[in-house]
């Protein structure tokens, strides 16, 4: 949602559908209400999984009356299962263990608000440190340049249709750069994305250099004084020292035609990844400044645990979510809606 | 980066030896290591659980063995059960007579089945003779049928198309058509990447299957899934019946644990492996080779073969007999430095070296890269020579190094240091050829390498890397283990038969 505010706190009388003749309270209270609506749609994405961790706790607790090693080890699996990895699930087990000898935990519930409150205080020391950079972008930035990254197969290229959408809906000018001139037909999968989405697109031939692609794209969305660049760059794992490279070329170019571009740096993550996303976003910040990640997939049954682990390990904060694959089912990430999901 | 499993029962049971008996205790606190091990290579929970279990039986009570230390013996234990566990290898898809025979592939978005379907329709053609064509039933991802027939063109196969339609059932009966008219003796279908709890594109899959009745289908799991690689290999089992696994994106460095995790729940072979974004970056699948990366044992028989492939027979030949006359010279050194870096960069080719070989050293990424930069300046160096210097290093004087200086951005030191580099190899060599030349191609390029490394490694200020063969004669250190060992040991058997 950071276009949006920044382009309610630039003028609240611009010309925005949504700030045309409204102040900020009315705007902020819309903008609340289209939350709740998401939340209201991510939690009917993501409570399809049919063996929640809320009705497997219950159970397991029905059976055996007390909160004891066994189902510590019951929850160890459930924890486990989310893919949060081994040492965050640790981690909540031992607050469990010790609110229990401290009688803090007796109940069910109690047992729930520290496990949900143990993973919050993990979500939201991350969050705090990726948006607050990003707000401060300097306003008079254009274009905003927005570069997606990520390994192969994790969504990038539907995550830049729904995200052009998205903040074109905001009011901004739209540009779409296709810099994925790798994989066959990455071009005219983001095509028909940019058509759906009523934004231009900038592209060249496969193969042709990404960097070429990003500096024509630069220069054009210059040219037409477009306020947002969204960057699609090719998949690439991320222990491939050569490919890495080219990001970072990118990344060079970019920052040489727009000050301090790219402004923002999202890493998509499919949200049936593993332990190996560790790996990749400490990776892709290395060579990329990477700002925050965007969490795709969320509407199987994976419940994207690894992204917990990412925000623990690295600070890094989840910024949006992808529940489907219409063009509106991208989300701003909310720690509350999401820790109720991974219960769900 | 993960500690190796062995390392960390290095540490557990380093109290072991000498006690005859591996205790419950012992096994216990080894096993907790092995779960850990397993969890952070994504093995399912309840499948790591039962796992372990299957391995303490194995484990108690056994004595421990006299050449092995105890940890040594655990993680054998572990691996052993861990191969058997994935069975024999078997690549080959089975066929039939009829015209054409379907195979599908399936799995969730994202796992790679447009490129496997490619590389598998490549791999069919080279290897067991079919004439395949290729269909994309997925109507619903923008552009994936276009890149289905981007793909098939980059591989030289066939791609069916038929833009009048959108009905995936249509476009099966229409390639089947289309098959037998052309005599492609087999169809791959390249099905919608899907979510399996989306049961609307599920019952498409399984009308898929009825009108086509596959001999294979084949799912694709992308190596870095986490535990929800069970969820959805068991839903795509229960409606369509997998017969093989396809495990890709094995390049990259996921652990790719949740292929043990399908195993162990559908009980269907992993039938393929991708390795790399290239159409013949597809291998069959040894399970030896995922025990070890599951366990962080590194991969050092896939090196040894990709040294067998990539490196020219007939140059290796030539060069042999040049090493025989001892006329290797700089420009056989450069060819050598460069079928090296062939192989790929220098992390991967660490990566696949087990630990012991390496001392229990490790290289990281600003090391690997530093590495490889020598490799490129030491390159640099000898392109900078005359052909005449290049065949006989000793008419090298003062003036034409500094010129080689100049010429390769270096120093004279580095051009000295490039030159005892040199000799040294070349003693090496002669020494090899005294002792009698090792067996296989894959052997001789192996202690060749180990000490090419070690040479180069040794120039970059880094420690630890048992230069494996510069001096025959010198006792192991400590920190060069059993496999370099145990080469050494050959050699000299070979030797001593040669006397």
């Amino acid at each position: 949602m950071a276009f949006w505010r920044r382009k309610s706190k630039e003028d609240k009388f611009s010309s925005s559908v949504l700030g045309l003749d409204k102040s900020i309270e009315e705007l902020k209270e819309e903008e609340k209400r289209v939350e709740r609506e998401f939340g209201v749609r991510f939690n009917n994405a993501i409570s399809k999984t049919r063996d929640s961790i809320n009705n497997r706790l219950d159970t397991v607790f029905e059976s055996r009356k007390k909160i004891d090693e066994g189902f510590l080890e019951e929850l160890e699996e459930m924890l486990i299962s989310t893919d949060i990895g081994v040492s965050t699930t640790f981690q909540i087990i031992d607050t469990v263990r010790k609110g229990v000898s401290r009688d803090e935990i007796r109940d069910l519930d109690a047992l729930k608000t520290a496990i949900k409150n143990e993973l919050l205080i993990i979500l939201r020391s991350a969050g705090k440190k990726g948006i607050g950079s990003e707000t401060e972008a300097p306003k008079a930035v254009k274009p905003y340049v927005l570069m997606i990254v990520g390994v192969n197969g994790v969504g990038k290229t539907t995550t830049i249709g729904k995200l052009a959408q998205r903040i074109k809906q905001e009011q901004n000018e739209v540009i779409i750069c296709a810099a994925d001139t790798f994989r066959a037909a990455a071009s005219e999968q983001l095509e028909i994305w940019s058509q759906r989405a009523g934004v231009p697109i900038i592209q060249q031939k496969q193969g042709t250099d990404p960097a070429a692609v990003l500096f024509d794209a630069l220069k054009s969305a210059k040219a037409r004084e477009a306020d947002v660049l969204i960057v699609d760059t090719a998949g690439r794992l991320h222990n491939k020292a050569n490919l890495m490279a080219e990001l970072e070329k990118m990344k060079r170019v970019a920052g040489r035609e727009v000050e301090e571009a790219p402004h923002e740096t999202l890493l998509v993550i499919d949200a049936v990844t593993g332990q190996n996303g560790l790996e990749q976003a400490r990776q892709f910040m290395k060579v990329a400044d990477v700002t925050g990640i965007v969490l795709t997939k969320l509407d199987g049954t994976a419940k994207g645990g690894i992204a917990v682990a990412i925000s623990k390990e690295l600070d890094l904060p989840i910024r949006y979510v992808g529940i489907g694959e219409k063009a509106d089912d991208l989300m701003v990430f909310d720690p509350e809606d999401y820790v109720n999901g991974l219960f769900a | 980066m993960f500690e190796s499993l062995s390392d960390k029962l290095k540490k557990t049971l380093k109290n072991l030896r000498g006690q005859g008996k591996l205790t419950p205790e012992h096994v216990d606190a080894a096993l907790r290591e092995i779960r850990m091990a397993l969890l952070e290579a994504d093995v399912n929970y309840k499948v790591a659980k039962d796992f372990v279990e299957a391995v303490r039986i194995k484990a108690e009570g056994q004595e421990v063995w006299n050449d092995l230390k105890p940890h040594e013996q655990v993680v054998k234990i572990v691996y052993d059960e861990l191969v058997n566990l994935f069975g024999g290898t078997s690549s080959r898809l089975v066929f039939t007579k009829q015209v054409p025979n379907s195979v599908m592939i399936v799995g969730l978005q994202g796992s790679g089945k447009t490129t496997s379907t490619g590389k598998i329709s490549k791999w069919l053609a080279e290897n067991q003779e079919r004439k395949p064509l290729l269909v994309s039933v997925d109507v619903y991802r923008p552009a994936a049928r276009e890149q289905l027939k981007v793909v098939g063109d980059a591989v030289g196969q066939s791609v069916y198309t038929d833009p009048e339609t959108d009905d995936p059932l249509t476009l099966v009966k229409g390639a089947r058509k289309h098959a037998e008219e052309l005599g492609h003796d087999t169809l791959i279908i390249d099905t919608a990447g899907r979510l399996h709890i989306d049961d609307e594109l599920m019952v498409e899959l399984e009308r898929i299957k009825e009108e086509t009745r596959p001999v294979e289908v084949l799912f694709v799991a992308d190596a870095m899934t986490g535990q929800d690689a069970v969820r959805s290999a068991e839903e795509f089992h229960k409606r369509v019946g997998i017969t093989g696994v396809v495990l890709t994106k094995m390049d990259g460095d996921a652990r790719g644990g949740a292929a043990l995790s399908i195993k162990q729940v559908i009980g269907q072979p992993v039938k393929f492996v991708g390795v790399g974004e290239k159409y013949d970056a597809i291998e069959p699948f040894y399970p030896d080779r995922l025990a070890q990366r599951i366990l962080g044992m590194g991969d050092v028989l896939t090196l040894i073969e990709e040294v067998q492939a990539k490196v020219d027979e007939e140059e290796a030949q030539a060069q042999l007999e040049k090493i025989v006359q001892n006329r290797f010279t700089l420009e056989d050194f450069r060819n050598q430095l460069r079928q090296f870096k062939q192989l790929g960069s220098m992390s991967k080719l660490m990566k696949m070296l087990p630990e012991q070989m390496l001392g229990g050293m490790s290289l990281s990424d600003e090391q690997s890269e530093e590495v490889e930069a020598n490799l490129k300046r030491t390159e640099a160096m000898i392109d900078s020579m005359t052909k005449q210097e290049r065949r006989d290093h000793t008419i090298i004087n003062a003036s034409r190094k500094t010129r080689i200086a100049n010429g390769s951005g270096s120093t004279i030191a580095e051009v000295n240091g490039l030159l005892r580099q040199y000799e040294q190899m070349r003693k090496m060599m002669q020494q090899m050829n005294r002792g009698g030349l090792l067996g296989g191609l894959g052997k001789r390029m192996m202690s060749g390498m180990a000490g090419g490394l070690g040479n180069m490694l040794g120039g970059g200020g880094i420690p630890g890397l048992p230069g494996g063969g510069q001096d025959f004669d010198d006792e192991p250190d400590e920190t060069t283990a059993s496999l370099a060992k145990r080469l050494k040991r050959k050699k000299k058997r070979k030797k001593r038969k040669k006397k």
